[in-house]
């Protein structure tokens, strides 16, 4: 039996350097990179063998090779003699759109059903809830193809065109919209928006310099709106209204003229913004419902109306719980808009990861490259939130 | 000075505050915006809800077997009644269908004492779900022991398919999770380091571009001589992309249990694995079931893209029953008989999910 003394003298006898939880650690860790480095050298040799054995090509030079296919749609000019590399610069501009457009209208919608879940109105209530119930439990490609084949496609020929106004057309080869088209001055009035938008930061922290100063409070909304809107409009008229509209006109079996929303962009645009809504709606009624009832009570009882108790202490805090969940939200139809290529939407996964793939047959350099294009707009996006989410957040000091 | 007594005319009865009209008033009228948004809702529903049951239901055709029976100008239901069976079990072999039916049978059997609170063995079948089942199940499907004729996975299709991808994705990305999630939460950079990067590259890429990969770029990284079936490939793409997500659920479970249980386990003696093992993970996991059944929610959605690189889930049967010719303009019925499907599965799992949760949140409420 060994005493004390025994163990403070020797005290690394009985156990050997392996028990030792640090050299354990040492070893555990270059085991795994050791596994790491033999493993990816395996897929290498393999891909490079399977790439020569079917007489693949590799590297980056076919982006400069002419494409040879055409584009339903594309936001920068684009034709059958442009090289691969500008069908990804075209896809990812679709797949930007929708998303951007996406996030929008989801944001909006979603609020407004969230808020209407919780009203007090039994009938408005119950139909918000119905619809988040409904739409979030059904796969969002399963209401891509039926916004695109069971309600876009049946509609009716150019002919027999749905009316709107006379000035918006739907039928089944999409949405006709007037187009708008600059005349002279429009810059300038584009310009006096930007400034309105400058300067109306500028009055914002004024205001608040002043209210912090003397405690007079200045209408800031409204100031806000006449400068954002009413100056560019006054401007507008006065130099004689430079914006004119170019309707779309039935010349014999289609539109002339106008602007064509393709129906594949309007089928994905509505279903994922339908889906998403559905999502967003429960976070924004989570975030309400977290917010404590005592904070209520607490300014109605210094005497705070409640408009304003909603906007200055019930929607900062509510924001705290939203922003993070509303992250993930954004990131999750970010990656959803590319479901378009299953209805043919040109967007980055159809365009660059189908036809291009095909064409070419440089899998790795090609999916490589979308799922980087989707890692970036990942990261972008939780990193603009992330930043929005600091500013929102708990200020302790 | 005593005044004349004048008769008042009596006080009105009070306005009733219960029964039918006041509770109309209260939630449907209580303010001028309340009842605008009330009529106007009203007036919607009144233009919605009649045409979708006549559609459905009174003008809908339902007897016969072809497109001819459809006459009506309601739905034609017909469609997916001689569909049906295609729509749940693919081009599985017909005289081998009772082997799916028995799958579903064990499925159910495993499955639905969870959603009761006292049920004998409750535990055992839960464990048994993950870990037997598959085993049974996929013997079972595919045949090829045991005197069953084997069944190509090519052959498989419809629902069971999608049960199929569904379950073998979460049970299969169940243990990769757990190890990502302790990896995440490990002292040691190196293993750190890696499993954050294996997470966040599978979670900031889309469903479809990992099953893009699994079918186009998994053939180019395996030696010669190795082929998968492409359902085997699929489900490598999901088990790869749900483990990441698992591992996030999980790591939530383990930021949940107080670090006094790990000191105690170290006190006591136990080794990492140990304490792990049978100390943290158990409560960790149980606190995440409702995490895990809302992944598997999305999972169960997102199983449609199997579509997009071309095996026959249940949305595949219907969109290649759509477009056959034989059939017209029955498009809205097949995608609501399979938004139905999809339906009732999502519904019911999030509301056992919502009722585990308040279950497990005992704190205060109001």
């Amino acid at each position: 039996m060994s005493t004390n003394k025994d163990i403070a003298t020797e005290p690394k006898r009985k156990s050997s350097a392996l028990n030792d939880p640090q050299v354990r650690g040492y070893i555990f860790q270059t085991l795994l990179i050791a596994f790491l480095v033999w493993f990816g050298w395996v897929i290498f040799q393999n891909t490079l063998h399977n790439m020569e054995s079917r007489g693949i090509t590799t590297g980056f030079d076919f982006l400069q090779n002419p494409a040879g296919f055409e584009i339903l749609m594309s936001l920068i000019p684009y034709s059958s003699n442009d090289t691969y590399g500008r069908t990804f610069v075209v896809g990812l501009l679709n797949t930007v759109l929708v998303a951007g457009l996406g996030i929008f209208f989801a944001t909006i919608l979603g609020f407004i059903i969230g808020i209407a879940r919780l009203s007090k109105n039994w009938l408005v209530a119950k139909v918000a809830s119905v619809y988040v119930e409904t739409l979030r439990n059904i796969p969002l490609l399963l209401q891509i193809f039926f916004w695109y084949f069971a309600v876009l496609q049946p509609l009716p020929s150019p002919r027999q065109s749905i009316d709107f106004a006379s000035a918006v057309f739907a039928n089944n080869r999409g949405l006709y919209v007037p187009a708008p088209i600059a005349g002279d001055g429009l810059g300038a009035v584009i310009v006096i928006f930007f400034l309105g938008i400058i300067g109306s930061i500028f009055m914002v922290k004024w205001a608040r310099k002043r209210q912090e100063a003397t405690g007079q409070q200045f209408p800031v909304l409204y100031a806000s709106l006449g400068l954002i809107i009413g100056l560019p409009i006054i401007t507008y008229f006065i130099l004689g209204a430079p914006l004119t509209w170019e309707m779309p006109e039935l010349k014999g079996f289609n539109f002339k003229g106008g602007v064509r929303v393709i129906p594949e962009l309007i089928a994905l645009l509505l279903a994922l913004t339908t889906y998403t809504a559905s999502f967003i709606a429960e976070i924004v009624r989570a975030g309400i419902q977290s917010v404590a009832h005592g904070q209520t009570e607490a300014a109605a009882a210094l005497g705070i109306r409640r408009s304003v108790a909603l906007r200055l202490i019930i929607i900062p805090q509510a924001m705290r719980v939203v922003i993070p969940p509303l992250t993930s939200q954004y990131l999750n139809l970010a990656k959803n808009s590319s479901l378009a290529t299953a209805i043919g939407y040109p967007d980055i996964v159809s365009v660059f990861m189908g036809t291009t793939l095909n064409q070419t047959g440089q899998a790795v350099e090609i999916v490589a490259m979308t799922m980087g294009v989707y890692l970036v707009i990942s990261l972008t996006l939780s990193f603009f939130m992330n930043w929005y989410n600091k500013s929102m957040a708990l200020k302790e000091r | 000075m005593m005044g004349k007594y004048v008769e008042k005319e009596a006080l009105p009865p009070p306005v009733s505050t219960s029964g039918p009209i006041a509770w109309v008033r209260d939630n449907l009228f209580n303010s001028p915006l309340s009842t605008i948004l009330s009529l106007l809702t009203i007036y919607l529903l009144w233009n919605i809800i009649p045409p979708i049951f006549s559609w459905a239901f009174f003008d809908a055709n339902f007897a016969g077997d072809n497109v001819d029976a459809c006459t009506g100008t309601g739905a034609c239901w017909v469609f997916i009644k001689v569909r049906l069976n295609f729509f749940i079990y693919g081009f599985y072999a017909e005289a081998e269908r009772w082997r799916v039916d028995l799958s579903f049978l064990l499925l159910a059997i495993a499955v639905v004492p969870q959603f009761f609170d006292k049920f004998p063995y409750k535990m055992w079948l839960g464990v048994a779900s993950v870990t037997l089942l598959p085993l049974i199940v996929g013997t079972l499907l595919i045949g090829g022991v045991l005197g069953l004729p084997p069944v190509e996975t090519h052959q498989w299709g419809g629902l069971m398919l999608t049960l199929v991808l569904s379950y073998v994705g979460i049970v299969a990305a169940l243990p990769f999770g757990v190890i990502l999630a302790l990896g995440r939460r490990s002292e040691m950079p190196t293993v750190r380091m890696v499993c954050v990067a294996f997470i966040e590259l599978w979670r900031g890429v889309p469903l479809i571009s990992v099953l893009f990969m699994a079918s186009v770029m998994l053939p180019l990284f395996l030696p010669d001589g190795w082929d998968f079936q492409k359902l085997l490939r699929a489900l490598i793409g999901i088990t790869m992309f749900q483990s990441a997500y698992m591992a996030e659920v999980i790591r939530g479970g383990l930021q949940a249990i107080p670090k006094g249980q790990v000191e105690a386990a170290a006190a006591l003696g136990l080794g990492y694995w140990r304490s792990m093992g049978l100390i943290v993970l158990p409560q960790a996991l149980k606190l995440v079931i409702p995490g895990i059944v809302n992944t598997f929610i999305a999972l169960f959605k997102d199983t449609t893209l199997v579509l997009i690189i071309g095996l026959l889930d249940i949305l595949a049967t219907v969109q290649s029953s759509i477009v056959d010719p034989a059939w017209r303009g029955v498009a809205a019925e097949g995608y609501v008989f399979a938004a139905f499907c999809f339906w009732v599965f999502c519904f019911g799992m999030s509301k056992y999910s919502q009722a585990l949760e308040r279950k497990l949140h005992t704190g205060h409420k109001r």
